[in-house]
């Protein structure tokens, strides 16, 4: 190491570590990043230094009474210093319900891709390894859910388990069911495309040699789905969780706007938009502030998916 | 030609081979449309008891409720109720005076032979009430569909004829922000510019509510104007999506051979575009959008409620709380049947365009 001055040591990079330099130098993807990162912040520390009426903030966000906590008299209030965003038709602080419902909305788009990717992957693994009549059951049936538009799935999904679940305690918030229902939902009304990927990949992979050699040596089936073959089809269950949470979060905002979604007492970024048209003209920060935050999260999630396809697979999108 | 080259019947009849590939693929779609509707049938028993949310025209006794539900055949078995809305029931007798004995004859024919039953809020039939909401969702996504092919491909071929320029990237920008634009936010933005603060500032403003103004009438010149802005919504999102896809397919066919070629020979470069580049890049994009244009008849939920346009699509967000099936099912199955002929219709087109590819 003392002789730096004598010829360049070039290593080897492994394609992981290609593909992170490909990604860093990707400059959409990095302000993406940038954007997400300042949107964690905002979810998490602004609670510390804005004020309330209820209750001194000043502290991380936690619990439903927070956000919730109302006075009347002080309903739909423009913007104002003790307000910065406002408060709603029954005097709750807008401020405060974003930073809650952007805790709440996070929290839905990453566990909602994360059902996507996980029903999709097993399905389309599945499918693939196996073949014949398990292969054309389940492909006639993703076919099926490809053709019904995803919106009215969910809104039909949402309206199927309803408010069926209990309340529940989730890192010490009480987070009502319907959390959990939307979650799910949409997780199992997305996962048709990452299942048919995965399914294109798999039928090649488990042809390949290794495949039959694991086989040879006695791995049961499914040691070889989750071990050889899902792992070697990493690259699009990455970019797909990853767009899949930017949609998840678009989705349960478009439930939630159309009043079938998480219930108003648990706010989110899509149902504090539930209604907020009918003010339109008298208070537009009702629905101008969490509708920024969903474009705002999206945009910079979409950022560094693409940005994660174009390091990932190199091939796919040379003039994107 | 060589002797023995086997010549399947679609070389000898491309018309003959055409006629075959769309009866098989119907024949595919059939079973296809069965999960659909048994799927969607057992998602919507738990919707809740359509008698209960009737409204104010509940029938207040108990015993009517239950002679309703005979009538509507609410108490029978799940699949019973799918057999009878896809076969129909008009040659049984219903139970409804709960005697056991069969005494009022069925009157659905069953989806099957063109009933989709009558919905269970205004005792309408259900085709009739999808009939008066069709043409004003058609209005509405055509023109959409139409602004957003025009603009795509004049954005795209723009962008792709100077790749990285600054209108280039300024588009990039642009698009992945329209991408991501949540409908409504866009829709209520729209709005408050154009509708709200135009008219706060005394200029001209646009309408953001239903078809037309009821003190004016339904002439075409209201129509245009209350369409502007549900239009504009609608279009700009799907823009910024297709303009990306005709500008990479652009760029991909500059690249070949024969482009090369066409400007060899010295053709002039805005020739080469428009008669050999864009038609080839076209091709993709036609697919596209022939596979998007069932969904569009879904796809205005959002946009229908925020401008309270009478679609379908607010027809189904109306019919959804008072568990109206028929409604439902009905609005469901068309767009199911739409998205299969479309696909259909796709592949033959794109065949017809590009005769390297065969329909087999």
């Amino acid at each position: 190491m003392t002789n730096t001055t004598s010829l360049p040591v070039t290593r080897s990079l492994s394609p992981m570590a290609l593909a992170m330099r490909r990604f860093r130098k990707h400059r959409m993807a990095m302000f993406g990043i940038g954007l997400l990162l300042l949107l964690v912040l905002y979810v998490s520390v602004v609670g510390w230094f804005s004020s309330g009426y209820c209750a001194p903030i000043s502290q991380m966000v936690y619990g439903e009474a927070w956000a919730n906590c109302n006075d009347t008299s002080l309903k739909l209030q423009p913007p104002s210093s003790d307000h910065f965003f406002g408060t709603d038709v029954i005097g709750r602080d807008i401020l405060a319900r974003t930073v809650y419902g952007g805790q709440i909305s996070l929290l839905i788009g990453i566990s909602a891709a994360f059902v996507e990717v996980f029903l999709g992957a097993l399905i389309g693994a599945v499918a693939a390894y196996y073949g014949g009549w398990v292969d054309n059951l389940l492909m006639r049936f993703t076919e099926a859910m490809l053709n019904i538009p995803s919106l009215f799935l969910l809104i039909i999904g949402a309206r199927f388990f309803g408010s069926g679940l209990p309340d529940f305690n989730f890192f010490g918030r009480e987070l009502t069911g319907s959390v959990v229902v939307i979650i799910l939902i949409i997780g199992a009304t997305s996962w048709m495309y990452i299942a048919r990927i995965v399914r294109s990949n798999v039928l090649s992979l488990r042809e390949l040699d290794y495949v039959s050699a694991s086989r040879a040596l006695g791995a049961s089936d499914r040691r070889i789905i989750f071990t050889h073959l899902l792992p070697n089809t990493t690259a699009p269950l990455v970019v797909g969780a990853t767009l899949g949470v930017a949609n998840a979060i678009l989705a349960e905002a478009y439930v939630s706007f159309l009043g079938v979604g998480v219930q108003g007492s648990t706010a989110t970024w899509g149902n504090m938009l539930d209604g907020a048209y009918q003010y339109l003209e008298t208070a537009p920060w009702l629905w101008f502030f969490p509708g920024t935050l969903i474009l705002l999260t999206v945009l910079g999630i979409n950022f560094v998916g693409d940005g994660l396809r174009d390091a990932l697979d190199p091939r796919s999108s040379r003039h994107m | 030609m060589p002797a023995g080259a086997v010549h399947s019947p679609s070389r000898r009849n491309p018309f003959l081979a055409m006629t075959n590939y769309i009866l098989r693929r119907l024949v595919q779609a059939i079973p296809q449309l069965f999960i659909i509707s048994i799927i969607l049938f057992l998602l919507m028993q738990s919707f809740g008891d359509p008698i209960a949310t009737l409204g104010g025209r509940v029938p207040p006794r108990p015993e009517d409720k239950e002679r309703l539900r005979r009538q509507w055949g609410l108490d029978q078995p799940v699949y019973i109720q799918y057999l009878t809305w896809l076969v129909g029931n008009d040659w049984q007798k219903i139970d409804m005076d709960g005697d056991g004995v069969g005494e009022t004859p069925g009157k659905r024919r069953g989806v099957l032979r063109g009933d989709f039953g009558n919905s269970l809020v205004t005792r309408k039939p259900v085709i009739e009430m999808i009939g008066e909401r069709l043409p004003n969702t058609l209005l509405l996504m055509l023109t959409a569909e139409f602004v957003i092919i025009i603009m795509s491909i004049t954005i795209g071929l723009y962008s792709a004829l100077r790749p990285y320029s600054w209108f280039d990237n300024l588009v990039t920008s642009l698009s992945f922000v329209g991408y991501s634009m949540p409908v409504f936010w866009l829709a209520l933005m729209l709005m408050y510019i154009f509708a709200v603060n135009f008219r706060r500032w005394d200029l001209p403003y646009l309408p953001t509510v239903g078809m037309f103004d009821p003190a004016v009438g339904k002439t075409t010149v209201e129509l245009i104007k209350h369409m502007i802005l549900p239009v504009t919504t609608l279009a700009v999102i799907s823009t910024a999506g297709y303009s990306r896809y005709v500008r990479s397919s652009v760029i991909d066919v500059l690249g070949e051979d024969y482009i090369r070629t066409a400007r060899a020979k010295g053709l002039r470069g805005i020739l080469v575009v428009f008669r050999h580049a864009l038609p080839n890049a076209a091709l993709p994009f036609i697919t596209i959008i022939g596979l998007e244009i069932p969904f569009l008849l879904a796809g205005a939920v959002v946009t229908e409620r925020i401008f309270a346009w009478p679609g379908m699509g607010r027809l189904f967000i109306d019919h959804i709380e008072r568990a109206d099936f028929p409604v439902l099912m009905g609005i469901l199955m068309l767009i199911a049947l739409a998205v299969v002929i479309f696909q259909i219709i796709t592949d033959v087109v794109y065949s017809l365009i590009d005769p390297r590819i065969r329909l087999d």
